[in-house]
């Protein structure tokens, strides 16, 4: 058995502070996270954690099951990569007189089915959906041609085989509701409070 | 997954305010210690401080319904209510300040977390408006104490105090119990709201406490445990956090299976019981380390298979099948991996195994134990609790205090040498009497924890087992014992030495006794400052006229007894190696 990458999926309550709560669970046993995201979930109020590791399956079921205790943590699953949908998306900035010259780009632009989001007279910025490698790949491709700036967002994944705790998630927010966030209303009144 | 109307029933009403008159209007402080009494607290361990004063102020109106033990240092304030909390088998309540006040909880939080104990604690904060500015005693309580708590929350505005501290009692209390820290912003706590009764908490619908017991797993278990020739039981505190020590006994005693304890789990079962064969992992006895890995079936109950209980992982009960009862999920197959995972509450799960088992009797298998037992006699434990020379071991004064007390006393033992010999000798007749750090091993938790026992059970003698080292870690609290008048008694096993330390040292280390010579000052006239009666004795002809002493004295008695300076604590299991592999020298 060999470390291999997996993707984990936490279903949590919409809490200020349980992304710190889950993060030192990985940097308690010095797991480095290659890829976090937080993002809602098809349930009002439910969000949803994604997060990669490289780690041993044994280890990864262990951790699973430690998140899963935490009180705010509804549910937790861990995928390896063909139990899952997944994409990453990338934005490349590049100087547009430059594109605007080389035919070149232009086809390999196409070829990675990147798209301009926006043209400016000095820059240009694409974007790509894919695969790790596909992603990479356009960085070492566009690279003679000036990539000014590039940025790649976290992973996000679908599980195939989910329907069962959809279903469950559903009925399960209808009788109950989740909460409001309560944040720091106060930030913002310094002047207002005698304090002492 | 709950239908609505189960739900609807399962919601507690509204517990009106404790003074009996309506109260439409109340402050956040106020709300805090209405939480309190609507949940039964009666004792509050703590500390004031700037941001908590609003809570104090209040507190001065609450005066006839809530008893505030005021300690000297908020560790001690923390490690009283672990104590409180491991003798009523209630949750025990702190109150610190924040900044300082607030990190001072971080250890006894750590205690609590690994050896299960339910508190809740309320840490006050800068005003809301100040938090992330730097300001004064501003520390960011909530992020420090999130992986040492079962649940933490700050609280910016009063008119969430009702539903957050309900909360907090039901998760710390319920499923596998656990400290919880409430950080109360000084806005909050002076804010008035519109008040509507305290509703307890019931259900938290991410928070499952209890797994969901699967009746086809027990019953898998119970076909092992019928077909075991040579089974054997190890339990933890989870029978004693569970309420089930009448559960259990019922179970071993129609089983007649071999039943030993991990440090937690001990007093939950007599230790006279002809089943109770001893004490498990590093320095416990030897026939249950060394049958461990020759049972056939080995069922752990409300243990966690800690790595010192279970020695070398790839060399410890290989040949057994393993049946985990736990309310924990995710202490199944952690360290263990198990054959029949029997999730659930050990209340609820023992008295369905008890049903399906027959009733039987291992004789041949327990006189194997007996007989282990006999050879421990014969090359530790009689010579510690007799011995020959003239030196004082601390197995003699625990006997000693075993005889005067007959085995009813709370026990709380600080680290070290004196915690493991006061374990394996100290005598229980009954549950929530062994008061001690286990997981955490932290010096300094007995004399505060002895306080918060002596509260959590007042009808009880208290007598707090404290080695030299441990003793001067917080030995502040001896004015908490002054001011609030706590019957406890101190009896510190003096070695001059950090003995545990020294006991490595000499046995791996070459007797390179690298910075383990403690000095002490005198301990009888410090206790004499505080207006603690005291003693000193170095002779065996005085012990039991010392210890008959200390606990017929009408008050606080510290002992001290001077013991041998180089005693090691034998059986031992070495670190690296298998239980079996345990040394008698």
């Amino acid at each position: 058995m060999s470390k291999q990458e997996f993707t984990i999926t936490v279903y949590t309550e919409n809490q200020i502070g349980l992304l710190n709560r889950i993060a030192i669970m990985f940097s308690r046993r010095k797991i480095n996270i290659e890829s976090l995201n937080t993002s809602p979930s098809e349930v009002d109020s439910v969000h949803r954690f994604t997060i990669v590791i490289n780690e041993f399956e044994e280890v990864v079921k262990k951790l699973v099951r430690q998140i899963e205790k935490q009180v705010e943590v509804l549910k937790a699953y861990y995928n390896t990569e063909d139990e899952i949908v997944w994409q990453e998306m990338a934005l490349y900035k590049v100087p547009t007189d430059i594109i605007a010259e080389k035919v070149k780009v232009e086809r390999l632009l196409h070829q990675y089915g990147a798209r301009a989001v926006v043209i400016r007279k000095d820059y240009t910025v694409f974007e790509t959906t894919g695969h790790r490698e596909e992603l990479e790949g356009l960085i070492k491709a566009l690279e003679p041609y000036g990539l000014i700036e590039f940025v790649r967002s976290a992973r996000i994944a679908i599980i195939k085989a989910s329907k069962g705790f959809h279903e469950k998630l559903k009925e399960f927010e209808e009788h109950e509701p989740g909460e409001e966030v309560i944040e720091n209303e106060f930030l913002d009144k310094q002047d207002e409070v005698f304090t002492m | 997954m709950t239908n609505a109307t189960t739900l609807e029933a399962k919601t507690p009403k509204a517990i009106p305010h404790s003074s009996g008159k309506q109260v439409d209007e109340v402050t956040g402080s106020q709300a805090v210690l209405e939480a309190f009494i609507a949940e039964g607290v009666d004792t509050i361990f703590g500390y004031p401080g700037g941001a908590i004063m609003p809570i104090y102020d209040a507190l001065y109106d609450y005066h006839d319904r809530l008893k505030h033990i005021l300690v000297r240092h908020e560790q001690g304030g923390i490690h009283a209510a672990q104590g409180f909390a491991r003798t009523s088998g209630r949750t025990g309540v702190v109150f610190a300040t924040s900044g300082p006040g607030a990190t001072n909880l971080v250890t006894g939080l750590a205690d609590a977390m690994i050896d299960s104990t339910p508190l809740v604690c309320i840490t006050g904060q800068v005003f809301a408006h100040l938090l992330g500015t730097d300001a004064f005693q501003e520390t960011d309580v909530v992020n420090i104490t999130t992986p040492v708590t079962k649940w933490n929350y700050q609280i910016t505005d009063a008119t969430e105090i009702p539903s957050v501290l309900a909360k907090a009692f039901y998760i710390a209390g319920s499923g596998r119990p656990g400290p919880v820290l409430i950080d109360i912003t000084k806005n909050a706590q002076l804010q008035k709201f519109a008040y509507q009764g305290y509703t307890p908490c019931k259900h938290i619908r991410s928070y499952r406490p209890k797994p969901i017991v699967r009746k086809e797993f027990v019953e898998e278990a119970a076909k092992l445990i019928n077909a075991a020739e040579k089974p054997f039981i190890l339990f933890g505190q989870g029978v004693i956090l569970g309420k089930a020590e009448k559960e259990f006994k019922a179970f071993i005693e129609k089983t007649g299976i071999p039943s030993a304890w991990t440090v937690l789990g001990l007093s939950a079962l007599p230790t006279d019981h002809p089943l109770n064969v001893g004490m498990l992992g590093m320095h416990g006895n030897y026939g249950p380390n060394v049958l461990t890995n020759e049972c056939d079936v080995l069922i752990a109950i409300g243990m966690r298979f800690d790595d010192r209980v279970t020695g070398r992982l790839d060399k410890y009960a290989k040949q057994a099948k393993v049946i985990h009862l736990d309310i924990d999920p995710s202490e199944i197959d952690k360290n263990v991996k198990s054959t029949v995972p029997v999730w659930g509450d050990c209340k609820e799960t023992l008295p369905m195994l008890t049903q399906l088992v027959e009733k039987k009797e291992h004789k041949a298998w327990l006189a194997r134990f007996n007989e282990y037992t006999r050879q421990e006699v014969e090359a530790v434990i009689h010579d510690e609790l007799n011995p020959t020379s003239e030196i004082l071991t601390m197995g003699e004064v625990i006997k000693t205090v075993n005889e005067l007390t007959n085995g009813d006393a709370v026990i709380v033992t600080d680290v070290g040498q004196h915690q493991m010999v006061a374990c394996r000798y100290a005598k229980f007749n009954q549950s929530k009497s062994n008061v001690t750090s286990g997981g955490l091993g932290t010096m300094g938790f007995a004399l505060p924890a002895a306080i918060g026992a002596k509260f959590g059970a007042p009808d009880r003698t208290v007598v707090a087992v404290i080695g030299d080292g441990g003793f001067q870690m917080t030995l502040q609290e001896l004015g908490t014992i002054m001011q609030s008048e706590v019957n406890v008694k101190i009896l510190i096993l003096n070695n001059r030495f950090l003995g545990m330390v020294r006991q490595w040292q000499q046995l791996f280390h070459d007797k390179r006794y690298s910075f383990v010579d403690i000095q002490s000052p005198d301990f009888v006239m410090l206790a004499k400052s505080y207006g603690i009666a005291g003693k000193s004795i170095d002779q065996r002809t005085d012990l039991k006229a010392a210890v008959t002493e200390m606990i017929n004295h009408n008050g606080s008695f510290l002992l001290e007894v001077m013991v041998g300076k180089e005693n090691n604590v034998f059986p031992m299991v070495p670190q690296g190696c298998s239980v079996s592999e345990i040394r008698l020298k």
